[in-house]
C-alpha cells in the first residue's frame, strides 16, 4: 500500500518537526529553519513556533508538507515468526516435550545498570498487566541483575544449565548495546560447544531486531516486547531446535 | 506546613522507635568494622593524592601495601604515619612511591613509636578536616552574600555529557535558565570502581567522572555564574559505590553542596556488600555532616523497580532508616534530603490523589527535612508530549505537598540523554506550575477522612508492620530476603567484601577518632 503522513485529510501529508539551531532568534533564524526543513522535503512549511533558549540557540517546531510516499509492502521487519502462546500453553509445552523445567539465566551485562527491561521480562510483577517469566510454573528464572560480568554469566550459565541466556541493554552510549552483546555472544560461542550453547536472546530499545546474525546472537527484541512474547518464543525455538537434533 | 494529615502520632513515634530498634545493630556492625575505601578516605584527608602513571592513586596503593603487609584491621594509619614518624620517606606521597616499589616495612606501631605515630596522623587528618570545615565557612558566606534561592522548591537540574569541559557551559547555562541545583551525574558503572580517577576528564559513559579536579572545575564555575546571578548555586554529585567514603572526603574538601548517599542503594542496584555500605556509608556521612553538605536519599529507585503503589510503604521505611543512619551520623535534619518520586502508573485511577497521598506523607513525617522530589521514569514511554504532560503534574504535585527539591522532569526520559530544548521546555512546565500555583499548598487541605488521609494513614501502618518484620527478622536478613526494591542482597555475598575487615583492638583511625570524639 503506498501512502502519505496524516494531518487531517488523506494525502496531505503533513508533518510536524521541532529542532533547535545554534543561532540566537532574529529572522535570519526563522528563514535558516525554513531552508532545513525545506532541504528536509517539508514544502510548504511554516515555522509555527520559535523561542531562543539563552544567548546563542533557537528552538523551532515547524509544520510542513511532504511529497514523499512510503510502500508498506517494500517494508522490511522481523515478523513473529512463531504462535503466541498463553502462559498455561507455554507451561504444557516445556512439561509435556521437554519434560523438565526450562531454565532462563538473565542479566544486564557490561556497566549497565538499568535492570527495568529485565526486570519487566523476568520478574514475576511483569509489565503492562502481563506476569513475567518468574510466573510460568515451569520455567525456572535466575535473574543475575545489573552489571553482570560476561565471564560471570557465562559461568553462571553453565551452572545453571541454561537452556536460555537473556540479556538486557537499556542505557548506551556510542553503541555499547552492540559491542557488549558481541562480547557475550563470542564469549558463549568460545565456552559452550555448537549444540549445548544456550539460546542467546538480547532486548533493548535501542537494538534492530534484523541484526541477530551480526550479534551472533538467536533473537533480539525491541522496544515494547512482552514477557508473553519472550516465553512463547523460548518455547517455540527451544522444541525446535530439540525436534532438529 | 501545618498538619493536613490528621497522623496517629503514637504511630509516627512507634515507626521511628522501630527504625531504631532496625537500625541500632548496623550502626554496631558500622563501629566495629572498617573498610579500604574508609581506610583511603582518610589519607586523602591527610593529604594523599595524586595517582602512579598507570592512574592507579596513591591512596589505592598505599593501602594495597599495608593490607599485604599487616592487614587492615588495625587500620592502615597506625603502620602509614608510624613509617614516616621514623623518617622512611619525607611526605605521604614519597612514601606511596616506596611501598609501591616494594622498599617499605610496614608494622603496627607499639609504645613510642605509637605515640608518635597518632600525634602525625592526627595533625594531618585535623588538617584536612580544617580544611572541610573552611570550605563550609565558605559556603556560609557565599550564600549569605548571594542568597539562596527566592522559591520552593529549588529546581535540580541534571548535567552528564561525559565531559567535564562540556558539562561546564551546559551547567552555566542551566543556572541562567533557572536552575538552582547543578547535579553533574556521574559515568555509568563507576559506582562499581574501587578506587577515584584522578583529574580533569573528557570521556565517560552517560556521565562524567566523579574526580577532585573535576569537582573543583565545576565548582569554580558555578561561582562564576552565582555571582552573576545573585544566588548561590548549588552542586550536586554521588556519593555511592565502593569509593563513598573518598568521594565524600573530596567533595567536602571541594566544597560540593549536596551528595546523593543512600544507605542501602549500593547494596540494592550495585550489589555491593552490605557490611561493606553500610560501614562506608556511616563515614560518608560522618564527613558530610562536617561539611555542611545536604545528603539526598534514593528512595526513588525502589518505585522503579517495584509497583509505586504496592511498594509505598517501603519507600516510607526507607526514609526512616535514612533518617536513623543520618541522626546517628551527625546529619541534622536540615541536611537530610530524603527521596522520594512521582512514579504510580498513570493508568491506576486516581493516581494522582495517591501521589498527592504519599508524598504529603513524607512532608508530614520530615517537616523540617528538605526533601527531595523525584520526576517520573518508569512510566515516560517516548510520547513526549504525554511525558510532558505527566511532568507538569509531577510539578503541580510538588508545589501542592511543599516539596524542597524538585529534580526537573525530562519529557524524553528514557529516549535521549536531555536536550538543549528538552531542558528549556521542561523549565518552562516547572516555571508555570511555580509562577501560576506556588502558593497553592496553603488553599490545599485534603478533607478529613477524605482519600488523600485515608491513603496517608494506611501506607505509614503498612510501613509500621513493615518495620515489626524488620526488627524482628533484623535489616541484614530483610535485604538478604529481597524486601527493598525486590532486590535479594545476603550479607556474604556482593562487591567489595574483600575490602571489610572487623577492627582489631588496636584499631586506629585517626578520622574516625577526631569525627566520633566530635572535637578537632
Amino acid at each position: 500500500m503506498i501512502v502519505r503522513p496524516y494531518g487531517d485529510t488523506t494525502g496531505d501529508g503533513m508533518v510536524q518537526v521541532s529542532f533547535t539551531l545554534p543561532v540566537p532568534h532574529d529572522r535570519r533564524a526563522e528563514g535558516a529553519a525554513l531552508q532545513l526543513a525545506g532541504k528536509m522535503g517539508l514544502d510548504p512549511a511554516m515555522v509555527v513556533h520559535a523561542k531562543q533558549m539563552g544567548t546563542g540557540f533557537t528552538f523551532f517546531v515547524v509544520y510542513g508538507r511532504v511529497s514523499h510516499l512510503v510502500d508498506t509492502d517494500r517494508v522490511t521487519v522481523v515478523e513473529r515468526d512463531f504462535p503466541l502462546l498463553a502462559a498455561k500453553d507455554v507451561n504444557a509445552a516445556v512439561r509435556s516435550r521437554l519434560r523438565r523445567k526450562l531454565v532462563v539465566v538473565g542479566a544486564c551485562i557490561g556497566t549497565d545498570a538499568h535492570t527495568v527491561g529485565i526486570d519487566a521480562i523476568l520478574n514475576i510483577k511483569g509489565v503492562a498487566g502481563e506476569k513475567g517469566l518468574e510466573y510460568y510454573r515451569e520455567l525456572r528464572v535466575v535473574n543475575l541483575g545489573a552489571q553482570v560480568p560476561v565471564p560471570d554469566l557465562v559461568r553462571a550459565a553453565g551452572a545453571e544449565k541454561a537452556d536460555a541466556v537473556l540479556v538486557s541493554q537499556v542505557v548506551t552510549q556510542r553503541d555499547a548495546h552492540l559491542h557488549n552483546t558481541r562480547e557475550m555472544s563470542a564469549a558463549f560461542r568460545e565456552a559452550f560447544p555448537a549444540a549445548r550453547r544456550p539460546l542467546l536472546v538480547v532486548g533493548g530499545p535501542r537494538f534492530d531486531e534484523a541484526m541477530t546474525g551480526e550479534l551472533g546472537v538467536d533473537r533480539i527484541f525491541g522496544r515494547g516486547t512482552t514477557p508473553r512474547e519472550v516465553a512463547s518464543y523460548l518455547v517455540h525455538a527451544l522444541i525446535e531446535r530439540k525436534k532438529a537434533a | 506546613m501545618t498538619a493536613k494529615l490528621a497522623l496517629d502520632a503514637d504511630q509516627v513515634a512507634r515507626a521511628r522507635e522501630l527504625a531504631a530498634i532496625a537500625g541500632a545493630p548496623v550502626v554496631e556492625l558500622a563501629r566495629s568494622h572498617t573498610t579500604v575505601a574508609v581506610e583511603r578516605a582518610t589519607l586523602r584527608l591527610a593529604g594523599l593524592g595524586g595517582a602512579d602513571p598507570d592512574g592507579i592513586p596513591w591512596v589505592n596503593r598505599l593501602v594495597s601495601a599495608v593490607v599485604e603487609q599487616v592487614g587492615l584491621e588495625h587500620g592502615v594509619s597506625g603502620p602509614v604515619f608510624g613509617a614516616l614518624a621514623r623518617g622512611d620517606s619525607t611526605d605521604l606521597v614519597a612514601l606511596a612511591q616506596r611501598a609501591a616499589a616494594g622498599s617499605v616495612d610496614f608494622t603496627v606501631p607499639a609504645g613510642k613509636a605509637r605515640t608518635a605515630a597518632h600525634r602525625l596522623g592526627t595533625r594531618a587528618v585535623r588538617d584536612g578536616l580544617r580544611t572541610v570545615d573552611r570550605r563550609r565557612a565558605e559556603r556560609e558566606r557565599l550564600v549569605k552574600r548571594l542568597g539562596d534561592p527566592p522559591q520552593r522548591p529549588w529546581i535540580y537540574l541534571i548535567v552528564a555529557t561525559g565531559d567535564i569541559y562540556e558539562d561546564i557551559p551546559q551547567a552555566q547555562a542551566a543556572a541562567r535558565a533557572g536552575a538552582d541545583v547543578i547535579a553533574v551525574i556521574r559515568s555509568t558503572g563507576q559506582s562499581l570502581l574501587d578506587y577515584v580517577p584522578e583529574g580533569a576528564t573528557r570521556e565517560g559513559f552517560a556521565g562524567t567522572y566523579a574526580t577532585r579536579e573535576n569537582f573543583r572545575l565545576m565548582r569554580a564555575a558555578l561561582d562564576e555564574t552565582s555571582k552573576e546571578l545573585g544566588r548561590y548555586v548549588r552542586l550536586t554529585n554521588y556519593a555511592s559505590g565502593l569509593c563513598m567514603p573518598e568521594i565524600a572526603a573530596l567533595a567536602g574538601l571541594e566544597r560540593l553542596d549536596m551528595m546523593l548517599n543512600d544507605s542501602m542503594y549500593g547494596i540494592l542496584f550495585r550489589d555491593i556488600n552490605p557490611v561493606r555500605t553500610f560501614v562506608d556509608q556511616r563515614f560518608s556521612r560522618q564527613i558530610h555532616a562536617r561539611a555542611g553538605i545536604i545528603i539526598n536519599t534514593g528512595e526513588d529507585n525502589y518505585l522503579t523497580t517495584a509497583d509505586a503503589v504496592e511498594a509505598a510503604h517501603t519507600v516510607t521505611v526507607s526514609q526512616l532508616l535514612n533518617e536513623f543512619f543520618a541522626h546517628e551520623a551527625g546529619l541534622p535534619d536540615a541536611q537530610l534530603g530524603l527521596g522520594h518520586a512521582f512514579e504510580i502508573n498513570p493508568d491506576v485511577k486516581d493516581s494522582f490523589r495517591l501521589e498527592l497521598a504519599h508524598a504529603l506523607l513524607a512532608r508530614e513525617l520530615f517537616p523540617d527535612a528538605p526533601l527531595k522530589w523525584m520526576p517520573p521514569t518508569k512510566h515516560m514511554t517516548g510520547d513526549v508530549f504525554r511525558g510532558n504532560l505527566l511532568d507538569g503534574f509531577f510539578n503541580l504535585a510538588g508545589v501542592l505537598t511543599g516539596q524542597s527539591i524538585l529534580l526537573v522532569g525530562m519529557m524524553t526520559e528514557a529516549v535521549v540523554t536531555p536536550w538543549l530544548s528538552d531542558r528549556d521546555i521542561a523549565l518552562q512546565n516547572v516555571r508555570y506550575v511555580l509562577d501560576s500555583c506556588g502558593g497553592l499548598h496553603e488553599d490545599f487541605v485534603p478533607a478529613p477522612g477524605g482519600f488523600v488521609q485515608k491513603r496517608a494513614a494506611t501506607v505509614l501502618a503498612e510501613a509500621v508492620t513493615l518495620l515489626e518484620r524488620i526488627t524482628d527478622e533484623g535489616l541484614l536478613s530483610s535485604i538478604a530476603d529481597g524486601t527493598f526494591g525486590i532486590m535479594k542482597r545476603p550479607p556474604d555475598k556482593g562487591r567489595g567484601l574483600d575490602g571489610v575487615a572487623r577492627r582489631a583492638d588496636d584499631f586506629w583511625n585517626p578520622a574516625v577518632a577526631l569525627l566520633d570524639g566530635g572535637a578537632a
